[in-house]
């Protein structure tokens, strides 16, 4: 368990999840502290992104409970839970930009729908919050017409919108160029360290993740074989968790002729 | 045989599934329209698309339905000698019948398919997510302004297509095949009745429902389902509510017609 001086902003307590009859997440606790970066890795299909659609509450869990300032999230009602929504921001793993729209009309989406704020006041934020993410003087531009990481810095902007105290990322390093991706990090830990936001990403890039986290969770199989600093994952004697951290591949066969042999009785 | 029983039985589970998740979505997409934010310029937008871009292709069908009207009338009644009613067969034939059922077929293969790939796409492109985790309700931001617009646009597009259809069948009958223009005139004036027009009203109004309830529904769960994922799952549901929407609306027609003759 990491060391943590303030109370715990969300709390995940004995979650299962299932995706029809097979149990993805396997009774899982862990807390988010508020005004840090907690990062979830773990090699794909480990159940990280599934978790994730619980803390935003897209998707129920089987049992246990989510407390966001001590409110159980699983319960909430809608109402409730269109609150907690207003208070989060998400940046999901494509973007999810609005392609109809410019990238100036997909930031001012819930400006419109949720404020009573003047279109040129709106106008004013949609080039802020795009000058916070490096992409000012781009709000006419169609999503089509970006980059992968301009999608995403766009996509970013869009969950800044609101001014959130939580931010969720899924995911926000993958299919980006090392610079791309780097700069993102640094943003990341900017908006952490300037705006004091809770920021939670999902991602099984290490360096990123090791950049950025003030703690980690390593998940495998639904899961969490290592939960603490970075520096206490890093000194985990998990077998697992040091195949991941070190990067090796699943050794099913030694020997060449043994894989051939494998694809030929397959075949 | 204990096979064919838990086929039955699994194909029966999933058609009341399918039909609860259906009614649901209607449901939601219902309450919808009264709640925020406001619709005015989402719904304007899609009767643009619906009504608007549906103009040529609805005309066009309208103008070779009713020359064919025209035609086939104009041979059928002559055999008794009473091409004088020219103008009460074509009319009624468009206003009752095939007006409300083709508009409303050219309203589901032009506008519904592409209603229903464009929210598929949102939906495996985690769009429709986003705008949950926005605190926005997508049936009220996406479903409801589509479904006000295609209850205003199809009633107009059915009125449109009756009158451009009368046009062809009047051009055939008069002009080609030389039926007095009066009596043409007159035979449609007479025949057809407020109870007729108020048919077509009725029937266009609950193909509107029918198709942009089927196309949104479709559209909505795309790629969510086993076995039909990603771009696959759009594909199909299009087809789904293509077909779908089609067959029922005939089943629908043929369903009104019997309770209001």
């Amino acid at each position: 368990m990491p060391n943590v001086e303030s109370s715990p902003l969300i709390r995940v307590e004995n979650i299962v999840a299932h995706y029809d009859s097979l149990e993805v997440l396997h009774n899982l606790t862990f807390d988010v502290t508020p005004r840090a970066i907690t990062v979830i890795m773990g090699v794909s299909g480990c159940g990280k992104s599934t978790l994730l659609k619980l803390l935003i509450g897209l998707k129920k869990p089987t049992s246990g409970n989510i407390y966001v300032d001590g409110k159980n999230l699983v319960k909430m009602s809608r109402k409730e839970l269109d609150t907690f929504r207003k208070r989060i921001g998400v940046l999901f793993q494509g973007g999810a930009l609005f392609n109809s729209m410019t990238v100036g009309e997909n930031i001012a989406v819930p400006l419109r729908v949720h404020t009573k704020l003047s279109e040129e006041t709106i106008r004013i934020m949609c080039q802020l919050k795009l000058e916070m993410v490096g992409l000012a003087g781009f709000e006419d531009f169609m999503p089509s017409q970006l980059s992968g990481g301009m999608r995403k810095r766009a996509g970013l902007a869009r969950a800044l919108a609101m001014d959130p105290e939580i931010l969720f990322f899924d995911e926000p390093s993958s299919g980006l160029d090392p610079i791309t991706s780097a700069g993102l990090d640094n943003l990341i830990l900017k908006l952490k360290s300037a705006f004091g936001m809770t920021i939670v990403v999902v991602t099984h890039e290490l360096e990123s993740a090791f950049t950025i986290a003030d703690q980690l969770i390593v998940m495998d199989k639904g899961e969490i074989l290592a939960y603490g600093t970075p520096e206490e994952v890093k000194k985990s004697t998990n077998q697992r968790v040091r195949q991941f951290l070190e990067r090796q591949p699943e050794e099913k066969y030694s020997k060449d002729s043994q894989f051939l042999e494998s694809l030929l009785s397959k075949a | 045989m204990v096979r064919v029983i838990s086929a039955i039985g699994r194909y029966g589970i999933n058609l009341v599934q399918e039909l609860g998740r259906m009614g649901l979505f209607f449901y939601y997409s219902f309450l919808g329209i009264f709640k925020p934010p406001g619709k005015f310029f989402s719904t304007i937008k899609q009767v643009h698309f619906i009504g608007n871009k549906s103009m040529a292709v609805v005309s066009f069908t309208a103008a070779f339905s009713g020359m064919v009207l025209g035609l086939q009338g104009y041979y059928t009644l002559s055999k008794f000698g009473s091409e004088g009613l020219l103008g009460s067969a074509v009319a009624l034939s468009l206003i009752r019948e095939l007006g409300p059922v083709l508009t409303a077929l050219m309203v589901t293969g032009r506008a519904g398919s592409a209603i229903c790939a464009e929210i598929g796409i949102m939906r495996i492109e985690e769009q429709i997510e986003a705008l949950e985790c926005m605190a926005i309700d997508p049936y009220s931001y996406i479903i409801a302004p589509k479904v006000l617009g295609c209850i205003i646009a199809v009633p107009l597009l059915t009125a449109i297509f009756d009158i451009v259809g009368m046009l062809g069948g009047y051009g055939v009958g008069v002009g080609l095949m030389g039926v007095n223009p009066g009596a043409f005139i007159w035979g449609m004036k007479n025949s057809v009745l407020n109870q007729d027009v108020w048919m077509g009203v009725v029937k266009s109004f609950f193909f509107a429902v029918l198709i942009i309830w089927i196309c949104c529904y479709k559209g909505f769960w795309a790629g969510t389902r086993r076995g039909s994922f990603g771009a696959e799952g759009v594909s199909k549901a299009t087809t789904e509510a293509v077909v779908l929407s089609s067959v029922m609306v005939l089943v629908c027609d043929y369903i009104i017609t019997s309770l209001m003759l």
